[in-house]
Order: C-alpha cells, then structure tokens, then sequence
C-alpha cells in the first residue's frame, strides 16, 4: 500500500529522477564492448536516451538553490537575466533587434553576445532569461525543422516551430528552465511573430519586446509603429527602440543587431554601438537620422525660457 | 499604481498626475487630485506613502505660505525645490520618515524661465527638462526621451503628455483611469482638460 501511495504522490519531477537513475543502473548491464556497436552512439535498444538530471530528490529547487540571485546574491551560478529584445511584423516583413550585454549580477560579463539564433535560413529566435536555455533549445528546435523538411517537402511553418518550442518548454515546466524568446520568419502565410517563453506562454502578434528593458523599448516602439513603415523607417524603429533600452536601462546596451525578414529569408542589416547611436548616430544606413539619438543633442540650443520681447533685446545686447 | 509626468515647454510647465487613491487591491477614490498649487507659480505633484503624502504636501504648502506672508515676497522655484529637499533629507533620517515622491513644476518671474525638479523620498533633488515618478516611467521616459521639445508650444507640449498617457494605459496591467493636468506660465497656474 505504502508503495501505491508512494507512485501517486511522487512529483513530476521525482518521477524523471527515478526514472533517470534506473537507466543509468541498466546501462551498467552492457559491457565497454556493447558502445562500440552501431557507430559508437550507444545501443538505442532501450528507446531514445533521456537527459541525465542531478541526482537529488527535487532537482527544480535543487537549481533554484544555485541560481537564485534574489534570495541568495552570493550563489554559486548567475544566470544571465537582464537583456532588450524586440520584434515586430510591418508590411516589408519582420524587423527582429536585440541588445548585446550580458550581466551575472552587477557585473558586465559581455558586450558581445548573439542574441539572435539562426535557426534556419528562414528562422529567427531571439534571447531573453538562459543564454544557455535559449542558445540549446533553439539549436535543437532548428534540427526538427530540418527534420520536418525532410520528411515533409515543405518547409515548416513559423506557427508549428513555435508550438514545437513551446510545448518542449511546457514539458519541462517547473524545472528550471528561464526563456523568453520570440520565434520570427516568413512562411507561406507570410511573416510572422511568436512570443514563447518557459512558463509555456506562447502568443501570436505583431509586435513584441522581451526582457528588462522592453518598457523602454515599447516607449518607443509603439509611438512610432505603424503597419505601412517603409524598410527602411522599420529598420530605422527598431534600431532607435534597442538605443532607447540601451540608454535607460543598465542591464541592457552595448550593441544593438538588427535582422530583417522577408520572403526570401532573413538578412543581417548590421550591428551599431549603442555609444555611437547615442553621439552620432546609425551613420550612412536607410532610414538614418544624420545625426545622433541623444536627447542633448537633440535639444541642443533649444531653450525653455520665454522673457518678453524687451527683456530678450536687453539679454542679446549684452551678449 | 501611482503614475506622474511632467515637463517644460517654451515658458511653462505641464505636470499631471493620475486621479486615484488605492489601498490594497481596492480603488477608494477616482477623482483624487494630487497636485497641490503652492503659490501663484508654482505646483507639486505627490506621491508614495498614503497618509505621507498629503501630510508633507500639506506642510509644504503652509511654509510656503508662511515664507510669502513674512517678506511679502514668494520663494522663488529653485529656493522651494532647495527647502523641500531640506526637508525630507532630515525626515530620511528621523524615527518615522515620510515617504514621498515630489515633481516640483514652477514659473521663475526673475528669470522667465519655466522650472521642473524630480525629488524623491530620499532626498534626491535633480532638475530636468522632463520627468516621472512610478511604473509610468518605465514607459514614458524612453518616449520622452524621443519626442520632448523644451521649445513646444502648449498644443504640442499637451500632445507629447498625450503620448504618455497612452502608452502606460496601453501597457501597464494596473494603468491609473484618470490624470488630472495643471499648468504654470508666466500668468500662473490653472488646470487643463486633456
């Protein structure tokens, strides 16, 4: 009886660990030699092999533990949080921008960070939450994209690829995993933006923004979005809503990537320094300003005061 | 929750401030005005701490008046901005110290020159062209950062506030109903319709 309870009691999660540890205890049974056989990828006689999970009773708050940085600033692994991803659907396509800093804490571990996966030549994914959580899970969405081209002679759909994301997410809820990502592409129903993150959220849109700084980002981005946007005004939007997060928020700037969609697949339009939008301004692209985003410079002789017309002769005289 | 903006055009200020008092999950009050008119030409808008709030406002306002009624002059944005500051600098450190964010908006006679302060409850005092206090300026800073002009007119100063308003009724989960708006220029103060 005690037994009986016990398997209905288990959590999800205790189960996998159970069952974990009793294939690892089987795979014991083979000798060395029996790794050898079909082309050293191990013996698939007992189905597909599973992910090894830590061997402690409830692995989800056995990660929570360690990666934790609100309750325990001083634990052992930060994972990377703080982060500015946008996309939106217009006219000409999608228009997919990010940030690149990556922080563990206060500390700026990088400025460098691909934030956009390749998925395909028709695929894009952004990061937000888990670098890691994102970098794997997308590269391994992007296999079963090409798996179902092969199987089905067509390629598949930005929906189906989302919802195949979003459901290997949702299988693993509860456990840890940290992603907030947004699956872009063109397909036969044309361009098209999936929101899916780790809580098994997964949205259709026209426009979204991912991470710490997309308050700033939709500040922006909403006041100047419209359906009919040029190219080059959507490149333009997206480009000055990653410079707005850059700029208001810490834990996002650097460099800002900026990918256009459009039916023939995506296209890399550049990566511009945060500083530089800031100072002086994308440089010779489409859709440029001519000059920096800064509000200073924006505004710069511009002045609040209003002195009557004989006051304001007396003040330029003296000057 | 609690939201408000501010900012300078050619020679005014706008300040607005959402119109609801909440407590706990509950809205109390839709049509709370929470900009005080200090003198002729100057506003504050307040916010935090429920019970602070109006307290401060409230000690603010007869020291104001008091300074006017004893050198028959009032005190000029820069020396409010500057006493208000004093003050909740030395309540931070008091048994009980209010908890009160501040955007201070005046029109300086002497210089002809419009003047917005963002003080917060720690005694943070920093003018600026533009400004907000709550979850609001998560949204609006970024945009206003974008379009604020210190040399608009009122129409186009009302329209930039406009923009505000609707971005946080567009993305914030718990976006205020209300604002009520008041602006100071050279005439003094007065409310406005948006």
């Amino acid at each position: 009886m005690n037994t009986f309870v016990q398997r209905f009691a288990e959590s999800s999660a205790t189960k996998q660990i159970l069952a974990g540890n009793a294939s690892v205890v089987e795979d014991d049974d083979f000798s060395d030699a029996a790794w050898g056989s079909e082309a050293g990828f191990g013996s698939l006689a007992k189905g597909v092999p599973s992910f090894m999970i830590p061997s402690v009773p409830d692995p989800a708050s056995f990660l929570r533990l360690h990666t934790d940085d609100h309750a325990d600033p001083s634990c052992r692994i930060k994972i990377q949080h703080g982060t500015t991803t946008l996309a939106f659907r217009f006219q000409g396509g999608v228009i997919v921008a990010v940030d690149s800093r990556a922080t563990a804490g206060s500390y700026v571990a990088s400025g460098t960070v691909k934030k956009v996966i390749e998925i395909n030549p028709y695929l894009l994914g952004t990061m937000a939450g888990g670098a890691a959580d994102c970098q794997y899970w997308e590269t391994y969405l992007g296999m079963h994209c090409r798996l179902h081209e092969l199987r089905n002679r067509e390629r598949i759909s930005v929906s189906a690829a989302s919802k195949y994301l979003s459901n290997l997410v949702y299988s693993y809820k509860g456990m840890g995993l940290s992603m907030g990502t947004m699956i872009c592409g063109w397909d036969k129903t044309g361009p098209a933006v999936f929101y899916v993150d780790s809580d098994g959220t997964r949205l259709k849109g026209d426009l979204f923004s991912v991470g710490s700084g997309s308050t700033f980002a939709y500040g922006v981005l909403d006041q100047g979005y419209r359906w009919d946007l040029t190219d080059a005004e959507a490149q333009e939007l997206g480009r000055r809503s990653i410079y707005a997060a850059g700029h208001r928020d810490a834990f996002s700037g650097n460099t800002c990537n900026l990918y256009h969609v459009k039916e023939n697949g995506w296209e890399f339009i550049g990566n511009y320094d945060i500083t530089s939008l800031h100072y002086d301004g994308p440089g010779n692209v489409a859709g440029s300003p001519g000059h920096g985003y800064g509000y200073e410079l924006r505004v710069e002789g511009h002045s609040a005061s209003n002195p009557p017309p004989e006051v304001a002769q007396a003040i330029t005289a003296e000057a | 929750m609690e939201t408000s903006f501010a900012l300078i055009g050619k020679g005014y200020v706008i300040v607005a401030a959402d119109t609801t008092a909440a407590r706990s999950i509950v809205k109390m009050k839709i049509d709370e005005d929470k900009i005080k008119e200090l003198s002729s030409h100057l506003l504050m808008a307040y916010s935090g701490e429920p019970g602070d709030t109006v307290q401060f406002a409230e000690y603010v306002e007869r020291n104001i008046r008091l300074y006017q009624i004893r050198n028959l002059y009032p005190l000029r944005p820069s020396a409010a901005a500057s006493w208000i500051r004093r003050s909740l600098a030395e309540s931070l450190r008091s048994r009980k110290p209010y908890s009160v964010n501040l955007l201070l908006g005046g029109y300086d006679l002497a210089t002809h020159t419009p003047n917005l302060y963002w003080i917060d409850y720690l005694g943070t005092l920093v003018e600026v062209p533009f400004a907000a206090h709550g979850y609001g300026s998560y949204f609006a800073l970024s945009l206003l950062d974008r379009y604020h002009d210190p040399e608009a007119s009122v129409e186009e100063g009302l329209a930039t506030l406009k923009r505000c308003i609707d971005e946080v009724s567009k993305r914030l989960v718990v976006s205020p109903g209300k604002y009520k708006v008041k602006i100071v220029d050279k005439d003094g103060v007065r409310e406005l319709e948006i």
